[in-house]
């Protein structure tokens, strides 16, 4: 972000209720209404205001929003899903073509280990993408083996995981051990439906990390990446 | 006081009565022990009838619970549209690569005859067998997926999202379908001798769309299929929550509700008092882990906040108990419900 940006934000931001305009993008969101929530995005437009302005003013505090609202059972993990998706279709038509990712991180790759149930690395996906980050998709009913290969290969140091049966949770702890039979020291961040009713589930696989939401996983990320927020 | 003693019918049957039988009524839904009491691989226990039948009999009797469970896995039915399976050493079989590969393909899509299906037929087969065996004396519990459930399975989570969102008439269309195999599929597991029906709906619950969306979605297609199945019952929320629902879920027609031990189970008998009889809501993930003591301290929680008056079925709160449970702890589980649930359930009241 430069200096320059940053004065022509904060104009803008004199002008604009932010905390209003982020309320509306996620009530648009919400509804699933992609035209309104562009609509709120193109009403701050200003020269001066840079794609990582829109992601860290609005699109992150709203996705973020979003997730705690379905970790109290607020919202409905359809909302969560199209919310996401619509944030990393907007986010497409802002940032210039080629995109890259808006702020500098270590490499990250994500995947669903055995099984070919895709949503909630879909989420991650792509919350992970309109908060700015990159990451390589491994896609899904990868096995172990698989995976570790391709972490070699790719030179990986993040590596989120997502699964939906406990049988494929506990295969977690079998590449936890190939990783560091490799002397690989990638972080492992895991989530998904059994971690959720087992809090101690994480720790007993090897992960490094568990994440319960994507919000989690971009705020955990972010951490990881050493970048202020 | 003592009870008079009750089949597990007739104490399934009073506590759906909104009153106590002589105790409460377990539910341990075992579908994958019964291979590890027989001693074979998953994959061989689920490919004869048999096995599965000799399963749930050792189980009933091993762990004196009061249902026998004709469920082999959740994507059979997938298999018997023609869809992959992957079977694991220590889970459930998973369904495949999802056969609906793109919206287009819903115009074509055919049902499967359930009498030309291999791996129904073995389900058939299974609850004609058990019914010889129990007679009227255990509820024999069938099951099959929504038709609102059964995409998820058919083409993926994110694309039936889209397909529900962006696509309305092959969204109905899909619907019609699935809805004509539903009915189909759980009238024939009750000519077969199932007792009652377990309508797996978790795409109703709140944790997967808005009340609104569902009123739209789910709430409609479980009311016209309820309707045709000629038997009764229970829409299972697969760990959900469904609190926000239950008035709307007592209106479709189902007389049992499975809950998630995410919501509060005080809170859901408030709520299903009178209307609803509530399964659940034993964390079946954190199981694996428990001791005795944790076992026997949930079950009798669980009772406390849900047991009174009826209305109430202990079960796990997913419909699935994992592999990964040892028998250890279905023991205990059993013999805490034999020691606090039976009724009157009086030490509830030193608790106020």
């Amino acid at each position: 972000m430069d200096d320059n940006s940053q004065k022509g934000f904060g104009k803008t931001q004199s002008k604009t209720n932010i905390p209003a305009k982020v309320h509306q993008f996620e009530q648009a969101l919400l509804s699933l209404d992609r035209l309104a929530a562009e609509r709120v995005l193109i009403d701050l437009s200003d020269s001066s205001v840079t794609p990582s302005q829109y992601v860290e003013q609005i699109i992150v505090p709203a996705l973020d929003h979003i997730g705690s609202g379905w970790e109290q059972g607020e919202i409905a993990l359809s909302q969560v899903y199209i919310s996401g998706r619509i944030c990393e279709e907007l986010l497409g038509k802002i940032l210039p073509s080629g995109r890259q990712s808006l702020q500098p991180h270590p490499k990250m790759a994500i995947a669903v280990l055995q099984d070919h149930h895709q949503l909630g690395k879909r989420i991650v996906h792509s919350v992970l993408r309109a908060s700015g980050f990159e990451l390589i998709d491994y896609g899904a009913g990868i096995t172990v083996n698989e995976l570790v290969d391709r972490i070699k290969r790719d030179e990986v140091q993040v590596l989120l995981i997502s699964v939906l049966m406990l049988s494929s949770a506990l295969l977690v702890e079998d590449v936890r051990l190939q990783l560091d039979r490799a002397d690989l020291d990638t972080t492992i961040i895991i989530g998904g439906a059994p971690f959720r009713f087992d809090e101690n589930l994480g720790q007993e696989v090897g992960a490094h990390h568990t994440c319960l939401n994507a919000t989690e996983g971009v705020e955990l990320v972010t951490r990881l990446a050493g970048i202020e927020k | 006081m003592t009870s008079t003693y009750m089949t597990s019918m007739q104490r399934v049957l009073t506590s759906l009565g909104q009153k106590e039988p002589d105790r409460v009524p377990l539910f341990l839904l075992l579908s994958l022990h019964g291979a590890r009491e027989l001693g074979m691989s998953i994959k061989e226990y689920f490919s004869k009838a048999e096995n599965v039948v000799e399963g749930q009999m050792r189980l009933l009797t091993k762990y004196r619970h009061d249902c026998i469970y004709a469920f082999f896995y959740a994507p059979i039915e997938v298999e018997a549209w023609g869809g992959e399976i992957i079977f694991h050493e220590n889970g459930p079989p998973n369904s495949g690569r999802p056969f609906i590969h793109s919206f287009n393909d819903i115009e074509t899509l055919m049902p499967p005859h359930i009498s030309r299906s291999d791996c129904l037929a073995e389900v058939l087969k299974a609850i004609t067998l058990l019914k010889e065996k129990v007679g009227d004396d255990v509820p024999i519990i069938g099951v099959t997926m929504s038709p609102f459930s059964l995409p998820v399975m058919q083409m993926g989570f994110d694309k039936y999202f889209e397909l529900m969102h962006d696509q309305k008439i092959l969204f109905d269309h899909l619907m019609s379908i699935n809805e004509d195999f539903c009915a189909a599929w759980a009238n024939a597991q009750l000519e077969a001798g199932a007792t009652a029906i377990c309508y797996f709906d978790p795409v109703s619950s709140t944790t997967i769309i808005p009340r609104q969306m569902y009123l739209e979605t789910g709430f409609k297609i479980a009311k016209r299929t309820l309707a045709r199945i000629k038997g009764p019952a229970a829409t299972h929320m697969a760990s959900g929550r469904c609190l926000p629902i239950i008035d709307d879920l007592a209106q479709t027609g189902t007389v049992i509700v499975g809950v998630s031990v995410l919501e509060d189970l005080a809170e859901l008998k408030t709520a299903c008092k009178g209307k609803l009889t509530i399964l659940g809501n034993l964390n079946g993930i954190a199981m694996r882990r428990w001791t005795a003591a944790d076992a026997e301290a949930a079950v009798k929680d669980a009772i406390l906040k849900a047991g009174a008056s009826g209305g109430f079925i202990l079960s796990d709160n997913h419909g699935e108990i994992p592999w990964q449970v040892p028998d250890h702890v279905l023991t205990a589980i059993s013999d805490a419900v034999h020691k606090w649930g039976t009724y009157p359930l009086s030490w509830i009241k030193e608790h106020g």
